[in-house]
């Protein structure tokens, strides 16, 4: 761990023209940007497929081309797009990407080239995916979860090609999602400037650089299942197929195991959840604090509880497989760390409550948007309680539960915090403010719909109604109200999906006609609000380093006119400002 | 720039620190993955139909090939320390100057051959594995045999890559002190190829008794 070295900090690869400028770009900024675009755009796809899917649960047979198949298929690709290629790649390769070099004061990416080939592998794995569209048979229709033996076994939708592409896209992710988390890691460890020790940064570097690290860690396992997977599928290996009989042939597979897939897959799926949820923490935390203009809350707690949650995170997975089967201790071990992982995890929360309380809020859609993550991620969390013990669980496993609890806390709250983020750095990426009414009218949408959307569907799961079913009207047990309810839960859905335009437009409109931003819009301490230009130019600081001086949360200093003082200001300035407030206000009250 | 000359072995310039940190920080994750695969060894080693490859009258019984390559991938390892201890000292100004720099480049090139070795002995017993009957869909100890040498040999083609870069810089005539960046993380890395290779030999090759101990040591 060390402090860059001046001489070394040189601006080096220069763009000379407008291809090494805005598309084979090593500038760390624009390839967050570059990451981001595309993120959105696959997320787009999974929210339109969303809405197919929600149209065939509300009002079954409604779309002609709905069969079964399209709706696996349709239910799949939303769920894999969703958590990895718009969540994983939004928040490590677009704000990690972005925001790293900047808050800890490097002039780029230890490793520019290897950033750079990490996006152009992602979007590699974004356009095989996508490609499976358009192969015979479809996309996998597996699940996101894609278990074994029916993801590859012939009757499963996108058996054939679909499969095999997602296997091979997910692998070229984890080849790019490696290569970034290399430089992200590297570069919170041995490219701070001066004076930015690790309890100076702040926690949306914190909470990107322990995701980093989870992932960099539970991908292998995805890696490893997906490889085991593909050769089970194209070179008749067993791995993971067992001895079966399908369509009344005997298959070639012998004595594999469904359940070794289900263990690889949990040990990098539930780090996933933090690999998404920890940078929203952190990019959540430095919100709250900026726009209620007071310090974090327990700075030191909170970044302790990141780094805890992280540890935890990776001997809970079993959570996921109370009802695959397997020895009761084990469901009680791990049902005991589940719930202990809710301790660091309620200290945040109380430390975003208690960052509010008392400050100055400022209501700005940042803000709300913030506060907003705060509720979903409590209501989301509560259910967590449920679901991590053995004996709530296996009732409500594969219910509606399920389905409402993951939205809220992996689907819908790091998505507030996506937006509240944008929001918040578009300035710092465009050089202006987004629109502030069409923001609040988008985040009210958003937020009372989602509570539309998922609120209900905890009710559902109580009344017993089973998730994945393609059709639910057959069934004597879901009453008539379930139906109404689904159709309810539809519409507002769909008028949520409608609403995102509304986010899109701003983002489009603002960067032609928003109002300038100006140097530091928000008032805000952290390093890159202090850049000589916003946007930040190539290299990020100019001719020289800044030096750091102070952690990034003095708001509100007692004795300082302004209510913020940046990073960069020296123990000795601030004296001299503390001492010209004091000299003023005693001129002032002799007058 | 300044630090890459001179006294290079005392104080590594802060990029090559930066370097160094990065490909340890791979190290981790290629640990992650292969430790990820061992632990699903062994619980697919557990189930009936494991015929394991070491076993008596199977192929790695007693498989001279497979030491004989992992003798070159040691030789491997000793010749690119040897380059990477000898490239540091020649811009020290000695007088032995040439004498050094033949040495370095000598131990560079033979640590290349013997790493390509390594690869075309385990391509070739892959060969004598499938024709007799060993191949990769056999059985599930064939399949593992087969991807973790596979994904061992991948990595260390990678490494040869890192090689080229550094042999390409010699043969160029940059100065030593500019290759010695590459030889040391090229170092670095094989050198772990090399313990995980050992580490990957013993699993293989190991009796079927004491790895089912191994396994009930660990419940499985």
């Amino acid at each position: 761990m060390a402090y860059a070295d001046d001489t070394q900090q040189q601006i080096t690869h220069t763009p000379a023209s407008y291809w090494t400028k805005y598309i084979f770009s090593q500038d760390h900024k624009v390839i967050a940007i570059q990451y981001a675009l595309t993120a959105i755009f696959a997320g787009l796809v999974a929210l339109v497929l969303s809405a197919l899917m929600r149209m065939q649960i509300g009002f079954p047979g409604s779309l002609e081309f709905m069969d079964a198949n399209t709706y696996y298929q349709a239910m799949t690709m939303h769920g894999m797009i969703m958590v990895i290629y718009l969540l994983t790649a939004l928040f490590l390769g677009g704000f990690g990407n972005y925001l790293i070099p900047l808050m800890v004061g490097a002039r780029d990416m230890v490793f520019p080239f290897v950033n750079m080939l990490s996006y152009w592998f992602y979007l590699v794995s974004v356009i095989v995916l996508m490609a499976s569209f358009f192969v015979p048979g479809g996309p996998t229709g597996a699940g996101w979860t894609l278990y074994p033996p029916q993801a590859i076994t012939a009757g499963t939708p996108g058996s054939g090609w679909g499969i095999i592409l997602m296997l091979i896209s997910l692998a070229i992710f984890i080849v790019a999602a490696t290569m970034g988390g290399l430089n992200y890691v590297t570069t919170v460890l041995q490219a701070r400037t001066h004076g930015m020790s690790l309890f100076r940064m702040p926690l949306s570097v914190w909470g990107i650089f322990m995701a980093t690290i989870l992932a960099l860690l539970a991908f292998p396992a995805l890696f490893v299942s997906a490889i085991m997977m593909l050769l089970d599928r194209t070179l008749g290996t067993s791995f993971f197929m067992p001895e079966m009989i399908s369509m009344g042939q005997q298959l070639d597979h012998e004595g594999g195991s469904p359940i070794l897939f289900q263990h690889l897959f949990w040990f990098f799926g539930h780090p996933e959840v933090y690999i998404v949820a920890l940078p929203a923490f952190g990019l959540v935390s430095d919100i709250l604090s900026v726009h209620s203009r007071k310090k974090v809350f327990g700075y030191k707690m909170m970044v302790w509880a990141i780094v805890a949650i992280g540890v935890l995170s990776f001997i809970v997975w079993a959570h996921h497989m109370y009802v695959s089967g397997m020895n009761p201790y084990f469901g009680f071990f791990f049902a005991t760390t589940t719930l202990i992982i809710a301790v660091p995890t309620a200290i945040k929360v109380y430390n975003w409550v208690l960052t509010l309380w008392g400050g100055n809020i400022h209501m700005t859609v940042p803000l709300l948007f913030a506060v907003a993550f705060i509720f979903t991620f409590l209501s989301g969390g509560l259910t967590g309680l449920f679901l991590g013990n053995v004996i709530v669980d296996i009732p409500l496993s594969d219910t509606y539960f399920v389905i409402a609890h993951f939205h809220m806390v992996m689907g819908v709250a790091p998505i507030l915090v996506v937006f509240g983020a944008i929001y918040h750095w578009y300035p710092c990426v465009t050089g202006r403010m987004l629109n502030d009414s069409i923001g609040k009218t988008h985040f009210w949408i958003t937020f009372l719909g989602t509570y539309a959307i998922y609120f209900p569907m905890h009710y559902l799961g109580l009344l017993g109604m089973p998730r994945r079913y393609y059709d639910a009207t057959e069934y004597a047990f879901i009453p008539q109200s379930a139906h109404d309810l689904n159709s309810f839960i539809t519409v507002a859905a769909l008028i949520v999906g409608v609403a995102q335009l509304l986010f899109l437009y701003n983002m489009f409109y603002s960067y032609f006609r928003g109002d300038k931003a100006g140097l530091n819009p928000w008032n805000a301490c952290s390093l890159e609000w202090l850049t000589p230009d916003t946007p930040p130019k190539h290299g990020n600081w100019g001719q020289k380093l800044p030096v750091v001086a102070r952690w990034p949360y003095d708001y509100s200093v007692p004795g300082v006119e302004l209510d913020f003082v940046p990073q960069t200001v020296s123990q000795k300035t601030l004296q001299t400002m503390i001492d010209d407030g004091r000299s003023e206000s005693a001129s002032g009250a002799q007058q | 720039m300044t630090s890459l000359s001179g006294n290079w072995a005392d104080s590594p310039s802060s990029e090559q620190k930066q370097r160094r940190t990065g490909i340890r920080i791979l190290l981790v994750v290629i640990s992650s993955l292969f430790f990820l695969f061992f632990v699903a060894y062994m619980i697919r080693a557990q189930l009936s139909d494991w015929e394991h490859l070491s076993a008596p009258w199977k192929p790695l019984e007693q498989s001279q090939l497979l030491r004989l390559n992992t003798l070159w991938l040691l030789l491997a390892s000793v010749c690119i320390q040897y380059a990477r201890v000898q490239s540091r000292k020649v811009d020290r100004g000695e007088q032995e100057h040439q004498k050094i720099y033949g040495a370095a480049s000598f131990s560079l090139l033979s640590a290349g051959v013997f790493a390509m070795l390594f690869l075309a002995g385990q391509l070739l017993l892959w060969q004598q594995l499938t024709e007799l009957g060993y191949g990769v869909a056999g059985n599930p100890a064939n399949s593992f045999f087969f991807v973790l040498t596979g994904l061992h040999g991948l990595h260390l083609a990678a490494g040869l890559a890192l090689w080229l870069r550094a042999v390409l810089r010699v043969a160029q005539g940059a100065p030593m002190s500019i290759a010695a960046t590459t030889i040391d993380l090229c170092a670095i890395y094989w050198h772990y190829l090399l313990a995980l290779w050992l580490l990957l030999y013993a699993l293989l090759t190991s009796s079927p008794e004491s790895y089912a101990a191994f396994a009930r040591m660990c419940g499985l």
